[in-house]
């Protein structure tokens, strides 16, 4: 499954809603599709639409949905620069918590069984365990 | 519509959210809960028994509205998580910084 989104944060949940939909029964718990899938989506989709295309609607971010016998595996690729991993910090330390922002990948890495960044930064695969 | 905004009789306003709190409608919910609060209201209760899913940029958004409605002399109250809900909000921590409640009827209660 194949979609690519432009890069307008208002469209995230319908694009989400659009690929959540089109996951084969049984794939995915209903729960872990309605909770797991779309909040992960949503993070990776809001994240490489602010950071790799600047909002800039006439580019686009590019999300293929692999459904493998054990995991199915969201990819999601813009056509930015990349982030630094280094400059994460942990959203629960108290001097984080009011923090509106950091929490992202963080979220990302409570909610599936398996994060991966290609080296460029450019680039998320989340993996989710069939079940 | 996503967002729903109720005055009790005590004055309290109970905003709804209606599917999901993310990236892309967030601002909405902040511009219409700063306007209920530049309009006097300085008591309020988000109820999520109706929302699927909150991304970080949701979490971040309640996160400012507490500080901004504090700042003011008012309170935030959260209400009506689902388990899933909930957990995120352990799992973040942010269950430390928000009174949250099982139902928008105990949130109103408390105040």
């Amino acid at each position: 499954m194949r979609l690519d989104v432009p890069g307008d944060l208002g469209v995230v949940g319908d694009a989400v809603e659009l690929v959540a939909s089109h996951l084969p029964a049984g794939t995915l718990s209903p729960r872990r599709v309605r909770f797991n899938f779309r909040t992960a989506l949503a993070e990776a989709l809001g994240n490489a639409i602010r950071y790799g295309t600047g909002e800039d609607p006439t580019k686009v971010v590019h999300v293929r949905v692999e459904l493998g016998r054990e995991a199915v595996r969201i990819h999601v690729l813009d056509g930015g620069n990349g982030f630094d991993r280094n400059g994460l910090s942990d959203p629960t330390r108290p001097e984080n918590l009011e923090r509106e922002d950091g929490r992202g990948m963080f979220v990302m890495r409570h909610l599936v069984d398996d994060v991966a960044i290609n080296e460029k930064g450019n680039g998320i695969c989340l993996t989710l365990r069939v079940g | 519509m996503r967002f729903s905004l109720k005055k009790d009789k005590s004055g309290v306003v109970v905003v709804g959210v209606d599917g999901q709190l993310i990236v892309g409608n967030r601002q909405e919910l902040k511009q219409k809960v700063l306007e209920s609060l530049e309009g006097g209201s300085l008591k309020f209760v988000i109820d999520f028994s109706k929302t699927g899913y909150i991304d970080s940029s949701g979490l971040g958004v309640l996160v400012s509205l507490s500080k901004k409605i504090r700042e003011q002399g008012g309170e935030l109250r959260l209400a009506g998580l689902n388990a899933d809900l909930q957990t995120l909000f352990e799992l973040t921590k942010l269950d430390t910084l928000f009174a949250i409640t099982r139902t928008a009827e105990e949130a109103l209660a408390a105040f």
